[in-house]
């Protein structure tokens, strides 16, 4: 469906994208995972066709840039990490303007219902709020009935309850058959939209796969977190990441900052040897946490950063 | 027709451009208020007298009493020191000093000075004693199509044309490229070429109202003739819009920030009010600079509109003329097309 070789964007002297292959599957929806500057947008706005790549190959639905660019916009919805619209126009006014630009496709009004803008189809795009213009953008993707979805970063900078109908309308967009691939920073979002995730990171991807499968692969289903009381308890300072990685069910062990993380197969028979052992080096626990392993974590377990601050 | 892209696009323009207070003041307000301030300054009027100082001293009084009896000038008497400052500062336009020979202190390279000049000469040699030669009789010329203002309409009108055209599209387009309301659109499988007619069709619709007011305030304010035909005047002055908003597209093609863009404008405008016939004739500058001049398309949109509107020529005489417009705009515009910045 979607597919890159050796894809390179150079910007001056900094390497944006250092050589991406990427294969996109009919019918799936495809997440590029990655903290902000990793080259998300770049390696999105190459396969739409916006961005011309220093070097690789881009074949989409088949055809490539140079030789179909018409068909393959007619058949592909974009919205860019920032979407801007005239400010002048209606809701309606706007969607009507690019139902026409793809020479018909889906009624107005459908899609107004699809991304529940109705009530709000006479509203300058001026007047939306944040929510409400990714909604929009969102509908101007969707009104020329496109075989592929590009959303870059649909849901940043959205309240939850706004991102969670983003969510419905690129869910009931696949359940039509179509094909999606949207970047992001949120592994949540990731996690529960995308069948295949791309982990990419300066550039590169460092992991892909299905989200369960690469958190899987860490060997780890769990994250144990703590921090160490700095003030009471004699043994603050004998404890080290190594030591903690030998007890039974832990798979690695690490120091960020004052804050250990241990990612742990079975929590059942780490968590009790931890605390056995820190009672044993008289070391009081300041806070204690578990979670299931996320994508996060996967990015923390590969870089050594956070998504988030990375 | 309905279902076109193009116009989707002219559509979209527009409604942008009607939903913004600003624009329409400057479409429709301002040549209404430059045809008012006009009309103050060429309100038919008598013929003006002029003030000329009369130098205090013996024989003055003489000379203050023979000028009164002139329509043309009113005469001061003053100071000699006065006199002097009062001619500096223009508010006297010739100073006459008695005595054997009498004296006139003027400037002589202006108009209004040497004009005195002949006026009080006249007075004064008539009042001691010099008769005609010969009888002779005015004829004041008022006739409609050869006053002044007659020659100013027309160049408003192409004035006004390439102002609306440059501004309307080069400004909006540089706007609408550094707000990136472009990528979006570029995104969709729009005609690129489809996004830039798009403006030319919103000048186009606009042309009829934008020159209808300066024609319609010259015919009801100052009985300025249309001798010829209305449509053929449209054509001309789409014709117009059609140039100056492709020459808007190409100034446009590169600028990134909408102050360079302004820039540029100026620079392509600025000669064009000076060169191109809109307040005076273009004849006045030197036959070298003619070809130049000439080849210019406000001039021959200029001259064009004035045959036509003044002259009543019709649009074939007007052949050469209008293929100079049509020629820059077409040229500007297949220009712009292929060199525009996109993103």
């Amino acid at each position: 469906m979607i597919r890159c070789r050796g894809l390179v964007k150079r910007y001056k002297d900094v390497v944006a994208v250092a050589g991406l292959d990427l294969e996109v599957r009919g019918g799936e929806c495809f997440g590029l995972l990655g903290p902000n500057g990793a080259g998300k947008t770049t390696t999105v706005e190459m396969l739409e066709g916006l961005l011309p790549p220093d070097a690789g190959e881009i074949e989409v639905l088949g055809l490539t840039w140079a030789t179909h660019e018409r068909e393959l916009r007619r058949r592909l919805g974009v919205a860019l990490q920032e979407t801007r619209l005239s400010d002048k126009l209606s809701v309606r006014e706007t969607i009507a303007l690019f139902r026409g630009l793809y020479g018909g496709g889906r009624a107005v009004d459908e899609v107004l219902d699809v991304v529940q803008l109705r009530e709000k189809q006479r509203a300058w795009v001026g007047k939306l709020s944040g929510g409400q213009r990714q909604r929009l953008a969102i509908a101007c993707a969707l009104v020329g009935a496109p075989d592929v979805l590009f959303l870059d970063e649909p849901t940043t900078g959205l309240d939850p309850q706004s991102r969670r109908q983003l969510w419905d309308v690129v869910t009931a967009f696949r359940a039509g058959g179509g094909t999606v691939v949207l970047t992001t920073h949120y592994m949540e979002e990731a996690e529960r939209l995308c069948d295949r995730v791309a982990v990419i990171d300066h550039g590169r991807i460092i992991a892909q796969g299905a989200p369960q499968d690469l958190i899987a692969s860490m060997g780890a289903e769990h994250v144990v977190e703590f921090t160490i009381d700095g003030e009471r308890g004699a043994g603050k300072g004998t404890i080290t990441a190594d030591a903690l990685s030998a007890l039974p069910g832990v798979r690695g062990a690490r120091l960020d900052g004052d804050r250990f993380e241990l990612t742990v197969s079975e929590v059942h028979h780490a968590l009790p040897a931890l605390m056995a052992e820190l009672e044993r080096r008289r070391v009081v626990l300041s806070d204690l946490r578990t979670h299931h392993a996320t994508l996060e974590d996967l990015f923390l377990n590969l870089t050594g950063r956070h998504l988030r601050d990375a | 027709m309905m279902q076109h892209p193009l116009w989707h696009l002219t559509l979209s323009r527009f409604r942008e451009f009607y939903r913004m207070p600003e624009a329409l003041f400057w479409a429709f307000v301002f040549p209404i208020l430059l045809a008012v301030m006009l009309g103050l300054a060429f309100r038919n009027r008598p013929p003006q007298r002029v003030r000329v100082g009369v130098q205090a001293g013996a024989g003055a009084d003489s000379l203050v009493a023979a000028l009164r009896a002139s329509a043309d000038v009113t005469p001061v008497l003053l100071p000699a020191a006065e006199a002097q400052r009062e001619l500096r500062a223009g508010r006297v336009v010739l100073v006459v000093v008695a005595g054997d020979p009498v004296a006139y202190r003027y400037d002589s390279t202006r108009t209004e000075s040497r004009i005195a000049r002949l006026a009080t000469d006249e007075v004064l040699q008539r009042a001691f004693g010099r008769h005609d030669a010969r009888a002779v009789v005015d004829q004041r010329v008022t006739e409609k199509g050869s006053r002044y203002i007659d020659f100013l309409i027309p160049g408003l009108i192409g004035m006004n044309l390439m102002g609306a055209g440059m501004w309307g599209v080069g400004f909006a387009l540089v706007q609408n490229r550094t707000r990136k309301l472009i990528k979006r659109l570029v995104a969709s499988p729009m005609r690129r070429w489809h996004y830039l007619a798009s403006y030319l069709c919103v000048r186009f619709a606009l042309v009829p109202v934008e020159s209808g007011v300066i024609v319609g305030f010259g015919v009801w304010a100052f009985g300025v003739p249309v001798r010829g035909s209305l449509p053929a005047l449209l054509a001309v002055a789409v014709l117009g819009s059609f140039c100056f908003s492709s020459l808007g597209l190409l100034v446009a093609s590169r600028a990134q920030t909408v102050e360079a863009v302004a820039g540029l404008m100026n620079v392509v405008m600025l000669p064009m009010w000076f060169l191109s016939g809109v307040f005076f004739s273009a004849a006045n500058f030197p036959d070298a600079m003619q070809p130049f001049i000439r080849a210019l398309p406000l001039t021959a949109l200029n001259d064009a509109l004035r045959a036509m509107m003044i002259d009543g020529a019709s649009l074939a005489s007007q052949a050469g003329e209008l293929a100079i417009v049509a020629l820059w705009g077409a040229a500007s515009f297949a220009v712009a097309v292929r060199i525009f910045r996109w993103l």
